[in-house]
């Protein structure tokens, strides 16, 4: 790269970190503003040699980690209270407590990124690659064991000359002159530049992975891995198809199971089945237990529709309008096995008799609900023991 | 720049910090006898908080000091003193526990045989949760604790002739002995003295809890008495702002510890919502106890984090001294909320609320006087201490 004749500004080296802290004291108290210190660590107490302000780049990393907390906040309330509510484990779809870890890692991401871009970017003037002080022998210097500084003349104050005689009279060595580089600012995007940059990163990202997964890699103990038995979805030798995965033999009926004949019927069947139970204690308590288990979440305890998923899911029809109580008992077990729209069949999680026993159940509801004032007096006398 | 007078000067505290520390201590125990008087159960209850926040205010500066010690810190150095004079409350633990013991069945459930015979879970817990094993756990833990405090103050102390630097060897090793018999103590401690107030209810994290408000107690008592000290000239002249900001950054730090630990138990037992577990925090959360709560999130955790954010306030002494100032107060309420729930139960209120801090007072009061007397006894800096040199000139 070329460099004109116009002088970025002057240089020393010094020796000791004592030297460099003197030499930053004396620098920043004769008023010079545009002036750098280079060590090859950080050295202690160099803040207040060089009197500088305390970093602006706190800020990037408070807005960004605001942002990311904001962030995680809606992005949970979008996904979890207004696009896909789910219920879990009865807790409020807005769980804040649930939600904290994650908004903290956010947080966390947000930031310390924020951070890093923010200081290469704004700091380090990304992709600016051209800094005068760059490919100077004084660079090389204190980044290995040399402590330098570097006053600007840009600075309102500088003078060749003066700069000259502080170096000087603080002791520096090596006092040189530093050039602007000739202004090309494509620099950046130079196809060599670029082409080292894709070479670099394809070299090393593959011979990592080449070293790591080819050339480095160690079966584990591997008998659990290799096995002779079929995987699904693998192809098969033996079979003729070709197909590990095998269907049973054609009208095969697992055991307990019973067939529902209208199984594959979306529409209610014309004749359906009949209740096989007959009434009792215990059949009511089955179908109490059993409704209250998986019904009562979206029908209510009573069957009014009203549970607390009213306003969040299509809402749960009430299971005592005249429709329904004219239904057959075989109608009502449909739906519990077929599902219905968007209440799903319930013939896997509960048995024959527990989906009748919950049909003999929601007849006792309606039955309940809609006792005429004698069924009422009768059923009190009835049931107390002095008839009255 | 003059290079005169930069050596430290032993100088004496005023003695009005005597009179303050006595005064306190008098109007503590006044209203604190008051209270026993008005409400002696309630007092107990507050006595034991006025005890906890002495217990804490100690061993976090007696833990700050093992620190030091096994991390080999140099910038803590020349401050250690401090720490070291609050951690001389640690050998009056024992006395100052006499009465608790007295007051056992009023306080802990579990001390009551009866009670224990006709309840499967405290049955079960009473090999550990019985009054003969609790005073051994009590007295041996006090013991421990003085020993290896009159240990190293005595090592340190000789230091101050001697400048022997075996003896900041030997405290070393003492030290990375303590940390550890530390950690198992103090969660004895904790569980001792306040989760079994409530011994239906367990939480592991407990101890870890209440480790963190201690450590915060002793750095938030540390980092005052230093500002203050230093304000005034009683610390090493060489001293500078840079000092102060590993203090703030550890304070900081710990905020943000305590809120983490304090979450965690929450978000554990919310979540897992075992009416066995979630009780305890329902008690805090019913009546008045859900303000007291809130107001606990943010006096302890969230008005801290912000006051000590910013990198310059970590070192700026007068925000320093008010951060330090409100940690130890908001200190006290988290002790107040993990002990008084016990004892106000369903019957919440505020009407004597006064005669409740009456103990606490009177810890602060005990502070002050021994820390007096200490400071007029032992040079403030330990000048023979061979890291002092390279502590003074520490620097960001
Ligand atoms: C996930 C929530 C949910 C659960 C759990 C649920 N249902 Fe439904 N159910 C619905 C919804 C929604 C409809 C309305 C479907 C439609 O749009 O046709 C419905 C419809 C019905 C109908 C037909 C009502 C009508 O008017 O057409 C019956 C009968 C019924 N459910 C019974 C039950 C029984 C019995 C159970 C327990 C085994 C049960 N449901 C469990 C949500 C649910």
């Amino acid at each position: 790269m070329e460099r004109n004749t116009k002088l970025h500004g002057l240089v020393a080296l010094f020796d000791t970190p004592d030297q460099i802290i003197h030499a930053a004291e004396k620098v920043s108290h004769s008023g010079y503003k545009d002036f750098d210190i280079h060590t090859p660590y950080p050295v202690h107490g160099m803040d207040d040699a060089m009197k500088l302000k305390p970093s602006k780049l706190g800020y990037v990393t408070l807005v960004f980690g605001l942002s990311g907390a904001a962030f995680a906040l809606l992005l949970m309330w979008w996904t979890m209270v207004v696009d896909y509510p789910m219920n879990i484990g009865g807790k409020p779809f807005f769980s804040l407590p649930a939600f904290i870890p994650v908004t903290f890692e956010l947080t966390v991401l947000f930031a310390t990124l924020a951070t890093v871009i923010g200081m290469i970017t704004f700091f380090f003037r990304f992709p600016d690659n051209k800094h005068p002080l760059h490919d100077t022998p004084y660079m090389q210097q204190v980044s290995r064991d040399k402590y330098g500084v570097f006053i600007g003349a840009s600075d309102p104050k500088f003078n060749a000359k003066e700069v000259r005689a502080l170096f000087e009279s603080l002791g520096g060595k090596q006092i040189s002159e530093i050039m602007e580089f000739e202004k090309t600012w494509q620099d950046a995007f130079n196809p060599k530049f670029i082409g080292i940059l894709v070479t670099t990163v394809i070299l090393v990202s593959g011979g990592t992975y080449f070293t790591l997964n080819k050339l480095l890699y160690i079966t584990p103990f591997n008998w659990m891995e290799h096995q002779f038995r079929g995987v699904p979805q693998e192809k098969s030798d033996f079979f003729a198809d070709s197909r590990m995965m095998r269907e049973p033999v054609a009208g095969s009926v697992a055991r307990g199971h019973m067939p529902y004949e209208f199984k594959d019927s979306v529409a209610q069947p014309a004749d359906p089945l009949e209740n096989p139970l007959v009434n009792s204690a215990e059949v009511f308590r089955l179908g109490q237990k059993k409704y209250l288990t998986f019904c009562s979440p979206c029908h209510g305890n009573y069957g009014d529709g009203d549970s607390r998923l009213n306003q969040q899911f299509p809402n749960p029809p009430s299971l005592h309008t005249a429709k329904l109580r004219e239904w057959k008992d075989g109608n009502i077990y449909h739906v519990i096995t077929n599902g219905q729209n968007v209440m799903p069949s319930y013939s896997h999680q509960m048995t024959v008799k527990e989906r009748w026993a919950v049909v003999s159940y929601i007849r006792a509801l309606q039955k309940a609900k809609n006792a005429s004032e004698t069924e009422i007096e009768q059923f009190r006398k009835e049931n107390t023991s002095n008839g009255n | 720049m003059a290079t005169k007078e930069m050596s430290y000067v032993k100088k004496e505290l005023p003695g009005k910090i005597l009179n303050i520390g006595i005064a306190l201590l008098a109007i503590g125990l006044i209203v604190g006898a008051f209270g026993l008087l008005l409400d002696p159960t309630r007092a107990k209850f507050s006595y034991l908080l006025g005890f906890f926040y002495l217990l804490t205010i100690g061993m976090g500066s007696l833990f700050l000091i093992s620190l030091e010690y096994v991390v080999n810190a140099d910038w803590s150095t020349p401050i250690r003193r401090i720490p070291e004079f609050f951690a001389a409350t640690v050998p009056l633990f024992i006395v100052v526990a006499i009465p608790l013991f007295f007051f056992i069945h009023d306080l802990y459930h579990w001390s009551h045989t009866d009670a224990v015979s006709s309840d499967a879970l405290l049955k079960l817990k009473e090999p550990y949760l019985n009054i003969t094993f609790f005073v051994i756990r009590v007295v041996a833990t006090f013991v421990i604790w003085a020993l290896y405090y009159f240990f190293i103050v005595r090592n340190s102390r000789k230091q101050d002739e001697t400048r022997d630097q075996k003896l900041t060897k030997r405290n070393i090793v003492a030290s990375a002995i303590f940390i550890p018999v530390f950690a198992i103590t103090i969660t004895f401690s904790a569980i001792d003295w306040m989760m079994s107030l409530e011994p239906h209810w367990f939480s592991t994290i407990y101890g870890v809890y209440v480790f963190s408000g201690t450590m915060l107690a002793g750095l938030a008592a540390t980092t005052l008495a230093v500002v203050l000290l230093k304000d005034n000239g009683y610390l090493h002249p060489k001293m500078t702002n840079d000092h102060l900001s590993s203090l703030g950054g550890l304070l900081f730090g710990f905020v943000n510890f305590w809120a983490y630990i304090a979450f965690s138990q929450f978000l554990l037992i919310w979540y897992a919502n075992l009416p066995e577990e979630t009780f305890w925090f329902i008690d805090r959360w019913e009546g008045m106890w859900g303000a007291i709560t809130l107001t606990l999130i943010v006096v302890h955790f969230l008005v801290p984090y912000a006051l000590l954010l910013p990198a310059p306030a970590k070192k700026d002494p007068k925000r320093l001294k008010f951060a330090a100032v409100w940690i130890l107060v908001a200190h006290l309420l988290d002790l107040y909320w993990l002990i008084m729930p016990q004892y106000h139960g369903e019957k919440s209120g505020l009407h004597y609320i006064l005669t409740e801090f009456g103990f606490p007072i009177a810890a602060i009061g005990v502070l002050i006087i021994v820390f007096y007397f200490n400071f007029k006894k032992h040079n403030a800096v330990p000048v023979g201490d061979p890291k002092l040199d390279r502590g003074l000139n520490f620097r960001l």
